[in-house]
């Protein structure tokens, strides 16, 4: 099934090294469009330094990352964020101070880009992607739900609010492929169900999505295919189904006396 | 509503000079604008991308001294035995190279010192203000050092069939002053609530997110150091053909300060925060002049910034803003601390 | 070959105190987090307790300098009771403007109440410099050197060899771990401040009586303290001492063999160029493994 897709993100040999600390090492895998992939692991497995990578926030040590054929390296987290490759993050994910909505218009920053001159005056082509912006950003409130919360500041919304609020910020920046990192940490049952939703409703509109998560009935249920990371390795790697019984992964997991798999 | 507010704020500056005869306090009228106007570019760094820059006098004192150089000419030695001359150009030249320059430098100090931020950020900062200082005290050649440029001309300004006018007196230059202060309070609004001033707010509020939907840090804090430098160049512009005399004591650290204050007190963040800031502190040591020794004003200034950062950490305009507009969901511009929201948080909807 | 001599020999002198300045900034910013402004206050107020008692009450010169070190300790401490102690947990740019309030206060405090005439000290040291070869050196200021070297070793100790250092030691590694631990942070916090003013204090005490005593003076010296700490790195103790001995070097040279009028203007090149270049400070270890 992934071979017949174009692959969209690929990453190749990559290594992270904190001091003498190898916090990943020849990390092999791709995404291929519209998939839903999960990246699973114990804690301080290297998920998030690999999300980390991909995103521009952490130059690796050595290997490569590209996405649908350009190269990531060097490249700052603004510019991968304008290939349409935009993460979440697991704790900060909202500006606090703004409301719902201003947050939403902050993150339709891709969107807005017009000319100094032309905003400063005040000109029509300024006021046409203003007035574009604002549907837009009504839009997404609606989107993930957050109607009557629209005028609050984001920071006094709850935790899951929070969340939705964050995802919400990544699609106004039109990914192409969205990066979740524990999206679902902190959220209830209920929240959860409605979170799982809203990520088949994301990729049906043929956005790839790579997801960190905990949840592992969450991550079984919504993934085409698992990645599992171990001390900064790869150790399996499959569909759902396949990871469930794999020996090494039960291992490791159990080896950390947390066997939620 | 704003906009009535603002238009009416803006006719009771105008009107002014027309029933205040006293020429000492419309002096002091005139050089608290062009501090307030130097505030408001502050205020454009410091409220809106949260980058506390205690260097700002640096770019009102080159813009005041490349205005006066340029309307007064200058002769100066260069390595290699060459000599640069320069006959004196219209001061509204002056002026508007004074912008271009200040500018410029904003360009470099914001390319620069947005690799360091927090404390070592405003450590840059000063230091910058402090090197243009003793530049200006040790290249005597160009700037006389201690010794001052003196008669600066009044800025001259040719009015369509009606020949020139030069902007001598108090009650030109009061006009003078409410026009370009109009013009920057018009243009900083027009940028902090646009698609730059929200990727501003969201780098302030939460760098690592903003990035992350595409926002480019460097880019969008330089281009707010070089409109805050611009429009602090043209107050030092305004400064110089006004007061006609400058001295490297013009970059003191204490002219920057007294912005800060301005820009505390009103209410960083806030559109009016300089204008109401800057109109206490402004007129401050003029009502305290003839009660006070200079030392004690001096003490008591210090002394009203630590009890506005105790008392009114959000500063006056905020603060007030927030207790008019409880009921008002939205509150536009006004920045708020997160400690604000949390009550906020708390009332009934 | 003899200037360079002299140069190196003033070097010495100047960076003692530099170092002194350097370390009680250094403190306070790596434990407290506070960029503190009164630290060239601070300096003033040790060179004018050296006037006072010297001059003012005509007392040795000797006893002059531990109250000025006591004074500068009790001064810090009143600052960090009644300014920082409630401000606990504030940003740092508020902690920052309160302590550029109190910097601008107390320095028209001290222009209000000695005025803005330059005072000096008498010392007992002969007029006479030692002449070592082709180098010459005053008294006075081999003795300063002597103090700063004595007061950078105790300093040293203290920190290093004493309970209260170790959990300063301890609330600079991690804070919230400290006062786990049963670190009293508040108490560690204003000994902090305290200790940093005392040591400012002794720097303007000792470089007082060989310039000459004014309301401004700290100004400056709270600058090269900024210079010294970003050289060092911020929080870095033997930083700052290196740091000291760098910015005096770099002055002399810059005063010697470029131009006296950019002396003052070292430290800033200083501040600019680390920061471009190197911004966690020449001496910072490297970053935490995380």
């Amino acid at each position: 099934m992934t071979t017949a897709r174009a692959i969209a993100l690929n990453v190749e040999q990559v290594a992270v090294r904190f001091g003498g600390l190898v916090a990943l090492s020849e990390m092999n895998f791709t995404v291929g469009e519209g998939e839903i992939v999960s990246l699973i692991g114990p804690n301080g497995a290297g998920k998030t330094t690999a999300f980390n990578v991909m995103t521009g926030f952490l130059d690796p040590a050595h290997g490569r990352v590209s996405y649908r054929g350009t190269a990531l390296n060097g490249l700052k987290p603004h510019q991968i964020a304008d290939l349409g490759l935009i993460r979440t993050f697991q704790r900060t994910s909202v500006f606090p101070n703004d409301t719902v909505y201003d947050n939403l218009l902050i993150g339709l920053h891709r969107q807005g880009r017009v000319g100094l001159f032309e905003a400063i005056l005040g000109l029509p082509r300024a006021r046409a992607s203003e007035r574009r912006l604002r549907e837009r950003a009504a839009e997404l409130v609606e989107w993930v739900g957050l109607e009557r919360r629209a005028y609050d500041p984001a920071g006094s919304l709850s935790y899951g609010e929070q969340r939705l609020v964050g995802v919400a910020l990544a699609l106004a920046a039109e990914p192409s492929m969205l990066l979740l990192d524990e999206p679902v940490s902190g959220m209830n049952a209920s929240e959860t169900h409605t979170f799982v939703e809203l990520i088949r409703n994301i990729r049906d509109r043929g956005v790839t999505i790579l997801l960190v998560e905990h949840d592992m009935p969450m991550v079984m249920s919504v993934s085409d295919r698992i990645v599992v990371l171990n001390y900064g390795r790869i150790i399996a790697e499959g569909p759902p189904e396949a990871i469930r019984n794999d020996p090494d992964v039960i291992e490791a997991y159990l080896g950390q006396g947390a066997a939620r798999a | 509503m704003r906009a009535a507010i603002t238009i009416l704020t803006l006719a009771a500056f105008a009107s002014v000079p027309l029933w205040l005869r006293d020429p000492y306090l419309l002096n002091a009228l005139i050089t608290t604008g062009i501090f307030m106007i130097a505030a408001m570019s502050l205020n454009l760094l410091l409220g809106f991308t949260g980058q506390l820059s205690l260097g700002h006098i640096a770019f009102f004192g080159i813009g005041a001294y490349v205005s006066a150089l340029t309307s007064l000419g200058f002769d100066i030695g260069l390595p290699g035995g060459f000599r640069l001359v320069h006959e004196p150009w219209p001061p509204i030249v002056g002026f508007v190279l004074a912008i271009l320059v200040a500018g410029l430098c904003g360009y470099f100090v914001g390319l620069l010192s947005f690799r360091v931020r927090g404390a070592y950020f405003v450590i840059v900062t000063i230091s910058f203000a402090e090197v243009v200082r003793l530049v200006a005290l040790n290249w005597v050649e160009l700037t006389q050092g201690p010794l001052a440029l003196t008669n600066i001309p009044s800025i001259t300004i040719g009015l369509p069939g009606l020949g020139e006018l030069t902007l001598r007196t108090k009650f030109h230059n009061y006009y003078l002053v409410l026009a370009v202060a109009a013009v920057a309070y018009l243009l900083i609004s027009r940028l902090v609530h646009s698609h730059f001033g929200r990727a501003m707010r969201g780098l302030m509020e939460n760098e690592t997110l903003a990035v992350s939907v595409g926002i480019d840090v460097t880019r969008t804090l330089t281009l707010a150091a070089v409109i805050s430098a611009a429009i602090a160049g043209a107050a030092g512009s305004l400064y110089a053909h006004y007061i006609r005399i400058i001295d490297p004591e013009v970059f003191a650290f204490i002219n920057t300060v007294t912005m800060v204050i301005m820009v505390i007190s009103g209410g960083k963040g806030s559109l009016a925060g300089p204008v109401v800031g800057g109109l206490i502190f402004g007129l401050l040591p003029v009502m305290l002049r003839p009660i006070m020794a200079p030392e004690a004003q001096w003490i008591a200034y210090g002394g009203v910034l630590i009890v506005i950062l105790f008392v009114l950490p959000r500063g006056i305009v905020p603060s007030l803003a927030q207790r008019f507009a409880k009921r008002k969901r939205k509150a536009a511009v006004v920045a708020v601390t997160p400690v604000a929201f949390s009550e906020r948080a708390k009332e009934p909807a | 070959m003899s200037e360079f001599l002299q140069h190196l020999i003033n070097m010495l002198v100047l960076g003692g105190t530099y170092a002194l300045l350097g370390i009680g900034l250094t403190l306070i910013f790596g434990i407290m987090n506070v960029v503190n402004f009164t630290h060239g206050v601070l300096y003033t107020f040790g060179a004018y307790i050296m006037f006072i008692v010297v001059q003012q009450l005509g007392l040795n010169f000797f006893l002059a300098l531990p109250v000025a070190v006591v004074a500068g300790w009790l001064l810090g401490a009143v600052i960090e009771l009644t300014l920082l102690r409630p401000l606990r947990g504030s940003d740092i740019d508020t902690t920052m403007l309160v302590m550029i309030g109190a910097w601008i206060a107390m320095q028209s405090a001290t222009l209000w109440i000695w005025g803005g005439v330059a005072k000096s000290v008498a010392t007992p040291f002969p007029e006479a410099p030692l002449v070592l070869g082709p180098v010459s050196v005053s008294w006075l200021r081999l003795f300063v050197l002597a103090a700063a070297a004595l007061l950078i070793v105790v300093t040293y100790l203290l920190i290093n060899r004493t309970k209260l250092g170790c959990a300063m030691r301890a609330t600079f590694q991690d804070q919230d771990t400290a006062s786990l631990m049963g670190v009293n942070v508040d108490l560690i916090y204003t000994s902090t401040f305290a200790i940093g003013s005392s040591l400012a204090a002794a720097a303007g005490a000792l470089l007082g009586p060989v310039y000459v005593i004014f309301p401004q003076m700290g100004d400056l010296a709270a600058v090269k303290a900024f210079a010294i700490v970003i050289l060092g790195g911020l929080g870095n103790i033997t930083g700052a001492v290196i740091g000291g001995f760098i910015l005096a070097l770099a002055e002399e040279l810059g005063a010697g063999y470029i131009s006296s009028g950019y002396r003052d203007a070292m430290g800033f090149l200083i501040i600019i160029a680390v920061l471009i270049f190197k911004p966690t400070g020449l001496f910072a270890r490297s970053e935490r493994v995380g």
